[in-house]
């Protein structure tokens, strides 16, 4: 059992529970478990950049240093908790004097941050820790003929995290899906930014990229969008409605999270996966499991052959 | 020369100097290709893009800077730092100028970001976690009671889907919390 210290982001408790709830059930199944960071804090997301860089650190840094005492590598769901979490990391390890400033503060808190640990995404421990073969061992309802849109968004891919791994082409997202038994649709998007705060900040703007995004799965006969980020979940999927008010267009492309992809294909019930809690259903993907479904609880009359 | 001048910083040093602690190139490096313009999906949302931005921070228009909305307009997706050829992050320069007009207060009267993000700040300052029904008054500040009461329909259909907290959620060593960014903003009941 690979064990982490689980960072669920202010959404998960409400907005995004069924990404919390669909993340922790697919872990189980997979041999992960996630053990909720204590008394874990907001992670600041990017308005407390534009206040402060030094209170933005503080409270990554909070965060850090009580998953350090477990001695356990943070996992964080949402993109943008992802990336302040891994900045403030990369940040306080490579310079001293900062780390010694949070160190001071931290104090305050009985905490102490040493850059003992690794932040990593929810996506990332999937592919790289547990691995797709593991997944498609598990898979018992495949999600076959499904279309796909892997929407990667931004933060997940950005240019802080320096170890290796492909930001400008990334295909871990499209073979993970594939495990599942989905069909990946090409999807140009994929990598570009939702409006994530825009839509308080600057909504003609933020309604303008959904669009976009919408307008790209759309074209690439996706069935359902699926993300890694509770922030993409909610514009791509509560703001349809402003879109197609906005634009004229028709839009109605439901948005899952990656993990209930995944929970479903392996045969975990709907509700365990919070799903029903969607504002446009994902119909067809779930039309696909219950056919999955009726055909291994049917009598079998006929031997299936394997080559 | 004269033996001894006193140097002043100049617009364009005094924002690289609000960079410096992100690690990017400096903006004196900038070639003016635009890269960054090209790769940012709120572009078209900007008075000024992100290359012009550049160019007239490097020309000293201060007040030109300050008037425009572009910074404000960046939704922080960091595209425009993955792209440009010469290390410089333009996302940061983003933050540094929303950290530099709302210090020097001189921001446009009609930008919902500033008082959007006072507000997060507060927040958290507060209860430690963030709590969406309480950013409300941005909404209003942004669209007044039509604005509001938009937003409000929009909650409620994610209020039927449990989808919104009634109430604020809260960390248990709060007291501690406040102490330590007490530690790095020194003031009293910041909170």
């Amino acid at each position: 059992m690979k064990r982490y210290a689980y960072f669920p982001g202010c959404s998960a408790e409400t907005v995004s529970a069924s990404y919390h709830l669909s993340a922790v059930e697919a872990g189980t199944r997979l041999g992960v478990e996630f053990e909720e960071i204590e008394d874990w804090n907001c992670c600041g997301a990017t308005p407390y950049t534009n206040i402060d860089e030094l209170l933005a650190h503080a409270l990554c840094a909070r965060n850090l240093a009580i998953a350090e005492r477990e001695h356990l590598d943070v996992v964080a769901p949402c993109s943008a908790c992802f990336k302040n979490l891994y900045h403030t990391n990369a940040c306080l390890r490579a310079e001293p004097d900062l780390a010694d400033h949070m160190n001071y503060a931290l104090e305050a808190d009985a905490l102490r941050f040493d850059g003992t640990i690794a932040v990593r995404h929810l996506i990332h421990v999937f592919v790289e820790d547990v691995g797709l073969e593991a997944v498609r061992r598990k898979v018992t309802h495949p999600l076959t003929g499904v279309r796909v849109a892997p929407y990667y968004g931004c933060q997940l891919v950005r240019p802080d995290r320096h170890d290796g791994y492909d930001a400008a082409a990334p295909r871990y997202f499209e073979d993970l899906l594939a495990a599942t038994g989905a069909t990946p649709v090409d999807y140009p998007y994929r990598l570009r930014c939702c409006g994530a705060s825009l839509m308080i900040a600057n909504r003609p703007a933020a309604l303008a990229m959904v669009r976009d995004l919408l307008r790209s799965a759309v074209q690439a006969q996706a069935d359902v969008i699926a993300t890694t980020c509770p922030l993409c979940q909610l514009n791509l999927e509560a703001y349809q409605g402003d879109v197609n008010r906005e634009f004229g267009t028709e839009y109605r492309v439901p948005v899952l999270y990656f993990t209930q992809l995944m929970g479903l294909a392996m045969g975990i019930g709907r509700k365990k996966l919070g799903i029903g809690r969607e504002l446009i259903p994902p119909t067809k993907v779930l039309e696909c499991v219950a056919r999955k479904a009726a055909a291994a609880e049917a009598p079998k009359t006929a031997e299936v052959s394997h080559p | 020369m004269p033996a001894a001048t006193y140097h002043t910083l100049s617009f364009a040093e005094e924002i690289s100097n609000e960079m410096y602690a992100t690690g990017t190139r400096g903006l004196n490096c900038c070639i003016q290709c635009a890269t960054c313009s090209a790769a940012c999906p709120a572009v078209a949302f900007m008075d000024h893009t992100p290359r012009r931005l550049i160019g007239m921070i490097n020309a000293g228009l201060r007040d030109d800077v300050l008037n425009s909305n572009t910074f404000w307009t960046c939704a922080s997706c960091y595209s425009c730092s993955e792209h440009c050829p010469k290390g410089i992050r333009p996302s940061e320069l983003m933050y540094a100028l929303k950290r530099y007009s709302i210090w020097k207060n001189r921001y446009r009267a009609d930008l919902v970001g500033p008082e959007f993000s006072r507000l997060f700040v507060k927040t958290i300052m507060r209860t430690g976690k963030s709590y969406e029904p309480g950013y409300a008054p941005a909404f209003i500040f942004e669209g007044g009671l039509r604005g509001m009461l938009r937003e409000m329909r929009f909650g409620m259909k994610l209020l039927a889907k449990g989808r919104i907290p009634l109430l604020p959620s809260r960390i248990m060593r709060v007291e501690s919390f406040r102490r330590m960014l007490s530690r790095i903003v020194p003031l009293d009941g910041i909170a």
